[in-house]
């Protein structure tokens, strides 16, 4: 195992009802079983009703002072909806990495073609394109595109892929085995997407 | 999953939203009683202490029609000797402004704390008032916390600071460090206070003599709060030989230490947490530097303040210069220019055509009964040329996009009813007001006794949810089999007080109604009625 970079400021993305927040929730959580100071965005109140929403993670050893992510500084971009994907790509630093689920969400009129969507995405120097509710529904449960999604930037993030599981198991502890084992083989499977080996 | 992220994991340590260390701080205080109205983003404060208190494990809590009488509870709470929190956004402060500006009057036994969530950047209101503005109005202080283990600690400051000098507090945050989680660490709490009523009721009595005693006692404590607010919420950073001072207030703080480390010279730095602003600090701040940046989330109301503190020779540069946007919410890009810092390389694509991104602004939730009711409304209003349709503060407010496209104004919260009332007796027609439940509950139920009682020739649709949807579908104050009791009581004529289901499958008897209420002369009531989805999935435990 290499030697993780202890920081990491990533902008969370998506459509305001994919969930967004528990993409962040995941990983901070596991961030801060590490001991590392975390700091987390929420979206409430008019944005959450299907409209873009942006939320911030910044996870580090040292104490964090904003709440938000200036431009250029994001590491990375995790985002639930490819098109959400592109819309902040100027929050990006110039050798960070974008990782994106490829479901559209053609909520509104003028949605382009998904495949000029995905063409732009696919040319990016550090992208990861990951069809994650396909993966979702393999791994038993469609909701966990997010846990995919995480699995996919897994060897970006902080924490270990351990650590990961660890929170995976606690937060659906009380839904049983079945639910947090579709959760597992769901990280797992975006895991595999980004070819890191899962211990 | 935000809710387990809030667990405690250590026995001082916990996950805290600014809101709901906000919360945290007051239960901590020895709260005795909380009470508000949804508001974004204030709304997650309530709900803290809801759990809490709904686990029997916490203060009194609960949602009160509008934030005039949740102040008003606040303060009879206070009157009975408990210590009380009142919790609203910023424009709730505007319906309980009344109450808010003459509590600053009373002999105040009992810690009263006043939390205000701003809006700087409008993400969810419909103005960025900045609250600090209220709290010199009523000459209390202001409290501002930059990071979320202040708003716990400031909390329980706000309480002690109360009933030191007798007076409201005022707690200032904004969305950003509301709605931001982080590890808080807690202390352990003090024990509510034994009740005790009003020594004197002349001192809660605001008659003119009374209140004239009162105004001068607010008047002569101005200077000793502000020496105590600036022993402990403000911080001079002195560097000697720095021609630069800059001044933060509340969260701007943040973005400034993040620049910092990339200033060749280092400014002298005062940073303001509390109000009155401490002016000996500014003072001498002034007399080591040649300009002072001014950074503050809101209106530039230090950077006014400074001209009449500082020698006339001084910048003083901020909002009001330009040197960060007058409007909108700060950030560090925003922060980083006004230090002349250059951009941050970011990600850039070479050799693409630029893309045009689709706008994807907020929308009603497929499934949402309001879809159903506005579909009939513009099927009702078709071939009314002139018609005015007013709207007001709720999820329905989307209805004013396409492709509804069905509202034409929104201003306040109830302000839909009145103004359809003026609408109509300037003798436009026909005229609709479109209100939500709780809406028409918080706001709605005065304008529309106006309107009964002139028997005036409009119509109000009240689309009956069963819940504060925009807020995250809590429950309304009363139950929505109230409405109908309560439009009559105001003097709603029987035969036009109709309810009817809002439901794809009933929309052509939804159209009718309206047809038939809409074309009556006089003041008549439609209550459009399913359950907010949400609130459905919420009731029945599937929670996102």
């Amino acid at each position: 195992m290499t030697l993780r970079n202890k920081r990491l400021d990533a902008v969370l993305a998506g459509v305001g009802g994919q969930g967004v927040l528990s993409i962040g929730a995941l990983i901070a959580g596991a961030a801060m079983d590490a001991g590392l100071f975390v700091k987390q965005s929420e979206v409430h109140g008019m944005s959450q009703r299907g409209g873009a929403v942006e939320a911030y993670l910044r996870i580090s050893e040292r104490p964090i002072r904003s709440d938000l992510i200036g431009r250029g500084n994001a590491d990375v971009i995790l985002s639930l909806e490819p098109v959400e994907a592109l819309r902040h790509l100027e929050a990006l630093a110039p050798e960070g990495t974008v990782v994106t689920a490829t479901d559209p969400v053609q909520n509104v009129p003028d949605y382009p073609e998904l495949e000029t969507i995905l063409d732009r995405l696919r040319a990016l120097p550090r992208a990861i394109l990951v069809d994650a509710g396909r993966l979702a529904r393999e791994a038993g449960n469609a909701k966990a595109s997010n846990v995919v999604l995480v699995g996919a930037a897994s060897h970006l993030l902080p924490v270990s892929p351990e650590a990961i599981e660890e929170r995976i198991r606690r937060i659906f502890e009380a839904k049983g085995e079945r639910v947090i084992d579709a959760n597992l083989r769901a990280f797992r499977a975006g895991c595999a997407q980004a070819a890191v080996p899962v211990a | 999953m935000s809710n387990r992220l809030a667990t405690r994991t250590s026995t001082t340590e916990r996950i805290l939203l600014g809101d709901e260390a906000l919360a945290q701080g007051a239960v901590d205080a020895g709260l005795a009683a909380a009470y508000g109205y949804p508001g974004t983003p204030s709304t997650e404060i309530m709900e803290y202490l809801l759990r809490l208190h709904d686990r029997g494990d916490g203060p009194h809590a609960s949602w009160c029609a509008n934030e005039k009488t949740a102040y008003e509870a606040a303060l009879g709470a206070a009157m009975a000797g408990g210590r009380a929190l009142v919790v609203m956004k910023h424009v709730g402060l505007n319906v309980a402004a009344d109450p808010f500006i003459n509590s600053a009057l009373l002999d105040l036994h009992a810690g009263l704390v006043v939390a205000v969530a701003d809006d700087p950047g409008m993400h969810s209101s419909q103005n960025e008032q900045d609250s600090r503005l209220y709290a010199e109005m009523a000459r209390i202080p202001c409290l501002e916390p930059a990071t979320q283990q202040e708003a716990y600690t400031m909390t329980r400051d706000a309480f002690e600071l109360s009933e030191r000098f007798r007076t409201p507090v005022l707690i200032r945050l904004v969305t950003r460090l509301a709605h931001s989680r982080t590890a808080v660490t807690t202390r352990p709490p003090v024990a509510e206070r034994p009740r005790m009523r009003p020594v004197d009721s002349a001192d809660w009595t605001l008659l003119p003599a009374n209140a004239r005693r009162r105004w001068r006692v607010v008047l002569d404590r101005q200077g000793a709060i502000q020496d105590a607010v600036a022993a402990d919420h403000t911080t001079l950073t002195l560097r000697s030989g720095s021609r630069l001072g800059v001044v933060t207030t509340g969260i701007a703080r943040n973005y400034f230490l993040e620049v910092l480390e990339e200033l060749g010279e280092k400014p002298s730095h005062l940073h303001i947490g509390a109000y009155p602003e401490p002016e000996e600090k500014l003072r001498r701040l002034s007399q080591e530097v040649e300009t002072l940046l001014v950074l503050e989330e809101g209106r530039p109301i230090v950077e006014h303040r400074l001209h009449g503190i500082v020698p006339s020779g001084l910048e003083v540069i901020g909002r009001e210069t330009g040197a960060v946007p007058r409007d909108g919410e700060l950030n560090p890009d925003l922060v980083r220019a006004a230090f002349g810092l250059p951009e941050r390389p970011h990600l850039t694509v070479t050799g693409a055509e630029p893309l045009e991104l689709p706008n994807r602004p907020p929308q009603l939730c497929s499934g949402c009964p309001h879809r159903d009711s506005f579909t009939a409304l513009q099927k009702a209003l078709d071939g009314a040329e002139g018609a005015v349709v007013t709207g007001d503060i709720g999820c329905y407010t989307l209805g004013a996009l396409p492709p509804f496209r069905a509202i034409d104004s929104c201003v306040c919260m109830g302000a839909s009813v009145g103004m359809a009332k003026g609408a109509a007796d300037a003798g436009a027609h026909p005229v609709v007001a479109v209100i939500g439940d709780s809406t028409f509950f918080h706001s709605g139920i005065q304008p529309l006794l106006d309107a009964a009682t002139a028997n005036t020739d409009m119509t109000l649709l009240i689309l009956d949810n069963g819940a504060v949807g925009m807020t995250g579908a809590q429950d309304t104050v009363a139950p929505s089999s109230r409405l109908e009791t309560l439009a009559l009581a105001l003097g709603v004529h029987p035969d036009h007080c109709v309810v009817v289901d809002a439901h794809p499958r009933k929309l052509d008897a939804m159209v009718e109604v309206m047809r038939r209420e809409i074309a009556y002369h006089g003041t008549s009531v439609v209550i459009a009625v399913r359950e907010c989805i949400e609130h459905a999935r919420k009731r029945k435990g599937g929670a996102a």
